[in-house]
């Protein structure tokens, strides 16, 4: 029980931040209408992920662990990770998942709180040139608050 | 198998060197009482802890030097990995004759010998192996699964699992070269190499390379297989094709997780069949649902090189009957999805792939594309996501995965039919530390509730027998959210949420990451299920869920050659007594 009081004291020292006015009015993109299609040679993605490209939405999921404390960079998943792929060498990621870039380096949020991420939707395979990391889909300029 | 270093030519008695070395012995792999077969190959390697002077380093076998036995002398590597170490390698050798083997090696200061046992096969018994892994599959599941397919009343089973009537059972130990518990890597390693090996290790011996793929090397029962017997190989499971224990038929590296070198080495291997999830690491880093880290297309390299693909149930089946020379069957971009979902929950990913195969229809189109060969065949099936939802605390779904691993041995049985050409062995790769301590009663009457489900855990005579429904014809009961179902516990797992029921939407999460890099916490999505209890683990909170335990699995064998499993072996020994069946010891 210790363990679990120090986590939610750690992070009770971040400012909790509130949504700005406004938001609520972009489009809302679920991790559901990402892809599309069962075949195992590679997924499509959706008509309406292809419609929202270089637009600003908001999307709804949790943090996982990033690389480092202060990141500008992180992957968005739809449910909580159980496991850092980044730290163990065995750990693979979900096939859906998002990656946002941040427009400001930001420290982790609390792995287990849902988070409303907005920014602007960028689809294509992509290399991270710091970390190599390949992603599909983006949010990039990307602001968040806790959901 | 190259390796950059001098080659010494035939150069191997060396003068004294000035004392620059440590004290520290060196390391000879294959290691120290390694039983080999005879003729199969691997690589020397002796590590010294400092820098060595070639000229007065000697590595004998039996008194001779080296070179004299395997036909050919060690490179030296001064400065290995580009550090203050020296080592001798010498890859792909082979002892031809069988007996005891003192190797000894000396950089003209330090000693030190090992001895290896080269064994022999005798006459051939069997035409054909069929070695069937439930991975992680205790006690536990193999009797909560016979509650589940079978029924029980008052304490009689009404059946057997297909594999429970088999005449030759062994106690199998499984620990590895440098710990008493296993992981899926090295203890698959052991059945298909007959060498011990380390976490994480498949096909080679964990020396101190810095690159994973250049550690020594042992040969697979996927080669020996092909290369001595002219057999045909196939590959089958749930998992993804690259995951730990299909690997191990092919793969030589360090470090499990090599998936896109893993795809390579299948593709080099070319086993005759290959069946199972993990279609991401075919598929270049452009398209979508990929996880390579190039753009190299395997789904076209192994169509150039013969194969069929097939991509589904139906494709699957039509590839079986068109009789393609070699089939690659990917169902699932990572691991399929297991029975319990496939058949009744549709949760996972059944809904992305709504036509995954059976394990047991894939054993049968493996059976009939590798029973073409006339010389035989070895084929590994592994039902592999018993070991995965155990982790994950999920034991509704290991135990459904259990029955499928049943009906996948009773799809090999029939095909076998009443030849006696075929050893069956059905085994585990490790244990887990899971015990059926009775059932959870919903409607138990008892003392005040904590407010937990923890006071409707009936024990002794209060667990009485669970409700489950009568089961379907292959054993599977079409609903686990039943008033009186089985309380299965795990003794070694992190912070979590006991909720006391089966997950009806998903497989388990039972943690999810904490503050703290490397740490995991409870996940709370369960916090709310009602009855739930917050339990604290009894393993670090590194450890993010239930784990692998150091007891002995129980195998299970029938056919020819299957009497030589009887009471307590060493997982290597499962090799042995497979390459013994098929006489994989013979001269090519």
């Amino acid at each position: 029980m210790r363990r679990r009081e120090f986590c939610i004291g750690a992070f009770s020292a971040l400012p909790l931040l509130r949504a700005a006015p406004g938001w609520a009015e972009q489009a809302r993109l679920n991790f559901s209408e990402l892809y599309e299609g069962g075949s195992v040679l590679g997924l499509k993605y959706t008509q309406r992920l292809l419609s929202l490209k270089d637009k600003t939405v908001a999307m709804k999921g949790f943090m996982a662990p990033p690389l480092k404390a202060e990141a500008d960079f992180f992957v968005l998943t739809r449910e909580p990770v159980s496991l850092c792929p980044f730290c163990s060498t065995d750990a693979e990621w979900p096939t859906d998942i998002v990656v946002i870039y941040l427009k400001r380096a930001m420290p982790p949020m609390r792995f287990s709180d849902q988070l409303e991420v907005t920014g602007r939707l960028e689809i294509g395979s992509k290399t991270d040139l710091e970390t190599g990391f390949v992603s599909q889909i983006r949010l990039v300029e990307s602001q968040v608050v806790r959901a | 198998m190259s390796f950059r270093s001098l080659l010494l030519a035939g150069a191997c008695a060396f003068a004294a060197f000035p004392a620059a070395s440590p004290a520290a012995a060196q390391t000879i792999y294959p290691i120290d009482n390694a039983a080999i077969l005879v003729g199969s190959m691997f690589d020397l390697k002796v590590e010294f802890a400092g820098l060595a002077n070639p000229a007065a380093t000697r590595v004998t076998i039996n008194g001779v030097d080296h070179a004299q036995l395997f036909g050919k002398a060690a490179g030296f590597i001064e400065k290995e990995d580009g550090k203050d170490q020296s080592a001798v390698l010498l890859r792909d050798v082979a002892i031809t004759t069988p007996g005891k083997y003192v190797v000894r090696a000396t950089d003209g200061t330090n000693a030190k010998e090992v001895t290896w046992e080269v064994y022999d096969t005798p006459e051939r018994m069997a035409k054909n192996v069929i070695l069937f892994i439930g991975d992680g599959m205790t006690l536990a599941h193999r009797t909560a699964a016979r509650m589940l397919a079978k029924g029980i009343t008052e304490g009689k089973f009404h059946g057997r699992l297909s594999f429970d009537r088999f005449p030759y059972t062994a106690l199998v130990s499984t620990s590895g070269v440098e710990s008493i518990v296993t992981d899926s890597a090295n203890s698959a390693h052991a059945y298909t190499t007959g060498h011990k090996s380390s976490n994480n290790a498949l096909g080679v011996y964990a020396a101190r390379n810095a690159n994973t793929l250049d550690h020594p090397k042992v040969e697979t029962l996927g080669s020996l297989a092909k290369r001595v017997g002219d057999m045909a190989v196939g590959v089958v499971t749930n998992t993804e094709i690259e995951d730990a224990t299909p690997a191990s038929m092919v793969a030589h590296t360090r470090r499990r997780s090599d998936y896109d070198d893993i795809v390579r080495m299948f593709l080099d291997a070319k086993p005759d069949v290959m069946m199972g999830g993990g279609a991401a690491n075919f598929l270049p880093k452009s398209t979508p649902g990929s996880r390579r880290k190039d753009e190299v297309d395997y789904i076209a390299k192994f169509k150039e090189a013969g194969y069929v693909v097939a991509t589904d149930d139906a494709e699957m089946k039509a590839a079986g009957a068109a009789s393609p020379a070699k089939l690659l069957g990917l169902f699932n971009l990572g691991n399929m999805d297991g029975a319990l979902d496939r058949r009744f929950l549709k949760g996972g990913t059944v809904k992305r792939f709504p036509n995954q195969p059976d394990l047991t229809d894939q054993v049968k189109v493996a059976l009939q594309l590798l029973s073409r060969n006339e010389k035989g065949f070895m084929l590994m099936v592994e039902s592999g996501m018993i070991d995965k939802y155990t982790h994950s605390l999920d034991m509704e779904r290991a135990v459904y995965d259990t029955i499928l691993l049943d009906n996948a041995v009773k799809a090999a049985m029939d095909w076998v039919g009443d030849r006696n050409d075929t050893l069956i062995i059905v085994v585990a790769d490790h244990s887990h530390p899971i015990g059926i301590v009775g059932t959870v009663n919903d409607d138990m009457s008892g003392p005040a509730p904590t407010g937990s489900l923890r006071d409707k855990v009936g024990v002794y005579e209060k667990a009485g027998f669970p409700n489950y429904p009568k089961p379907d014809a292959e054993g599977y009961p079409d609903r686990v959210d039943v008033s009186r179902r089985l309380a299965i516990f795990s003794a070694g797992y992190p912070d979590y949420y006991e909720t006391f029921r089966p997950k009806l939407d998903n497989p388990n999460v039972p943690t999810s990451a904490g503050p703290a890099p490397s740490t995991y916490v409870a996940n709370e999505a369960y916090a709310k299920s009602p009855g739930a209890l917050l339990l604290t683990g009894t393993l670090p909170n590194s450890v993010n869920a239930d784990v692998h335990s150091a007891e002995d699995v129980i195998l299970s064998a029938i056919g020819p050659g299957a009497e030589q499993f009887r009471g307590s072996i060493d997982n290597t020994d499962v090799f042995r007594y497979i390459v013994n069946a098929l006489a994989l010891g013979r001269k090519k």
